[in-house]
């Protein structure tokens, strides 16, 4: 089983992302995603800076995966694309079917991310066939749907030449949208709304009116209000057939989470302790990986 | 443009037709379709005779299985197909990248549809469809700016279809887990959003409360309109404000855009509401229908008419509409 740190979804300064990956080096994560994955308008770091940060990485020994946006609308963000498909030189985490076509087309192999809806080994099959040599399993799949596709895929006979990645750990993608929810909280149109997710290092939290955290808003993605946690499953995980654990960063205690990930993988699945003293055990879910509604625990 | 009109039941499709529609689109009786209610939609006998009646009239029936299989109920994908294939429809509107794979292989003479739940939003998404499956149109999720749909338009290797009215999904259709974070049910695997069976209303001294799951999604004051309970509709808290904060009740109408829509090379209006009533359907399909005949007597002479706009707001959620996405200042 390999650890992966998923791409920051959140918008942070340059400062930040510099020491956040400074130490990401030395963890014990084997991939390392990042880019930007959710906003054109965020450029704290221009694509030659993530470039080299992934040079960087790369010199260090930790395998280095491209992220692409979610969501294309502008014909500026389908240039930009085209131009990290053509000159980076990384494998590519594809989030929307247009970066599947650019390098479907160039012949580059790449990782398909939780966006692109892969709900059965058929699908699996053709995106396959296309170049994706990795992908990440939509995250309102469950463990059984998996370890069915993953048995289809091995009848159809490529179940050992793709990798398969879970979403393990973090706030749950959930939605991408033409409106900015961030800008929208702030009164804001979309078209000024001068970079206030910079203000929020983790999204803003969104609740009911009985204060429950519900979701949390980042921009034009809604994210889960509770951090999915999937670190107890990796016993079966590894039973299924998953190859890679990710970790979708969070502004505090990505690097403890991912030593506890580490520990239970090099223990077999044997230790079992909270994470993070300062999160709460309610503020976790796990329900889609049981079939449940995803903000349930099991 | 031609007027994509949907039907949930005989009645509905009956509606449609006699109202001007110039295709007709059903789902079948099961999960394989993103309007998955119950006493909704077709079984096979029901199926032939909408068959029947659209090309009596000459309009065209399209099928959607446009939801997502997993492995344990692929079969019933296929049979979908199958039973379309079988119907002689004159297009399927698949989502599914297997799904669009088996109707290519087993008839490669059907005409495909990308569905909005297959979420292509760009040219290159949508080059991706044509070239490994052919499909003949998209429609697009309703998430771009007029402007980007001209963009798109001007260089779309397939014909398009565009949202023209009825309830607005605002987030990027096909790629929405918010119902399957509270409820059991999500749009791409069961068809369903905010389904009815997790719907709770009460009345408490703090107001009418709306649930789903038991989760709180909006508290009503007396006299207060209170609409379903959708999840991206609901007033919830953000830094302190309570406040719709990712969208209000209302529909999407796009009236008023028809000569931009045809101007761009648009093929098609799609009309949303298979869950609706057959009087919802006479009334929206009737609108358009004199809209788009108005527009194509008179030209850049089209204005909307007050008339049509009431009607349409009387069917709104809400009672209110608005044009979405396609207004740069709505996002």
């Amino acid at each position: 089983m390999k650890l992966s740190l998923g791409p920051v979804l959140y918008y942070w300064p340059q400062r930040q992302v510099a020491d956040f990956y400074d130490q990401a080096v030395s963890s014990s994560v084997d991939i390392i995603y990042l880019g930007e994955a959710v906003c054109s308008k965020r450029q704290e770091l221009r694509t030659p800076d993530w470039l080299e940060l992934a040079a960087e990485l790369s010199e260090a020994g930790k395998a280095v995966v491209l992220s692409t946006l979610s969501l294309i609308e502008a014909r500026s963000e389908l240039s930009l694309l085209r131009k990290i498909c053509d000159n980076s030189g990384c494998l590519i985490e594809a989030n929307d079917m247009a970066a599947v076509n650019i390098l479907a087309e160039k012949k580059l192999p790449f990782v398909t991310g939780s966006s692109i809806n892969i709900y059965n080994a058929y699908s699996l099959k053709r995106l396959y066939s296309s170049g994706c040599q990795r992908w990440v399993m939509p995250v309102e799949l469950n463990r059984t749907t998996l370890k069915n596709i993953l048995i289809d895929a091995e009848k159809l006979g490529f179940a050992d030449k793709i990798e398969t990645e879970v979403f393990s750990y973090g706030r749950l993608p959930l939605a991408y949208s033409a409106r900015c929810f961030t800008a929208r909280a702030k009164n804001l149109p979309k078209d000024d709304c001068q970079l206030r997710c910079l203000e929020y290092p983790d999204g803003i939290p969104l609740d009911t009116q009985e204060n429950q955290s519900l979701f949390t808003i980042n921009g034009i993605q809604t994210q889960s209000g509770y951090i999915y946690n999937l670190r107890d499953e990796y016993s079966t995980m590894a039973e299924i057939g998953v190859d890679v654990m990710r970790i979708s960063p969070t502004s505090t205690d990505t690097f403890e989470v991912i030593e506890q990930f580490n520990q239970v993988i090099q223990e077999g699945g044997g230790a079992s302790q909270m994470i993070a003293s300062d999160i709460k055990n309610d503020e976790f879910c796990n329900g889609y990986w049981y079939g449940r509604p995803g903000m349930e625990t099991t | 443009m031609e007027l994509v009109c949907p039907a949930g039941s005989l009645p509905a499709l009956k509606a449609a037709v006699d109202n001007g529609a110039d295709a007709v689109y059903i789902g079948f009786k099961d999960d394989t379709n993103a309007r998955h209610f119950a006493g909704l939609n077709f079984n096979d006998r029901k199926a032939k005779s909408a068959l029947e009646y659209v090309r009596a009239n000459n309009v065209k029936l399209f099928v959607a299985i446009n939801t997502y299989p997993q492995p344990h109920s692929w079969s019933r994908w296929q049979a979908a197909v199958d039973q379309a294939a079988d119907l002689q429809a004159d297009a399927l509107i698949i989502a599914d990248l297997g799904v669009l794979d088996y109707a290519r292989e087993r008839y490669p003479s059907l005409n495909l549809h990308l569905s909005v739940q297959g979420s292509a939003t760009n040219i290159e998404a949508l080059a991706f469809y044509k070239n490994n499956f052919g499909i003949k149109r998209a429609v697009l999720p309703r998430v771009l700016s007029l402007a980007q749909v001209k963009q798109v338009a001007a260089s779309s290797p397939v014909d398009l279809e565009v949202f023209g009215f009825g309830s607005l999904c605002i987030m990027a259709e096909g790629r929405c887990h918010l119902s399957s974070y509270v409820t059991p049910e999500s749009p791409n695997t069961c068809g369903a959003c905010s389904p009815a069976s997790a719907v709770r209303w009460s009345e408490t001294d703090k107001g009418r409360e709306s649930r789903l799951n038991n989760v709180l999604i909006d508290r009503f004051r007396e006299g207060e309109n209170a609409g379903y309970p959708t999840l991206c509709k609901g007033r919830f808290q953000v830094e302190g404000q309570t406040y719709h904060a990712l969208e209000e009740p209302t529909s999407l109408n796009t009236l008023q855009l028809i000569p931009q829509l045809d101007d761009i090379g648009i093929k098609a209006i799609k009309i949303e509401g298979r869950q609706r009533s057959p009087a919802y359907v006479e009334q929206v399909v009737r609108v358009w229908r004199e809209a788009l005949d108005s527009y194509k007597k008179i030209g850049s002479n089209f204005v909307t008419r007050g008339e049509w706009l009431d009607a349409l707001a009387n069917v709104s959620e809400g009672s209110q509409t608005t044009l979405g996405a396609y207004s740069r200042p709505w996002q």
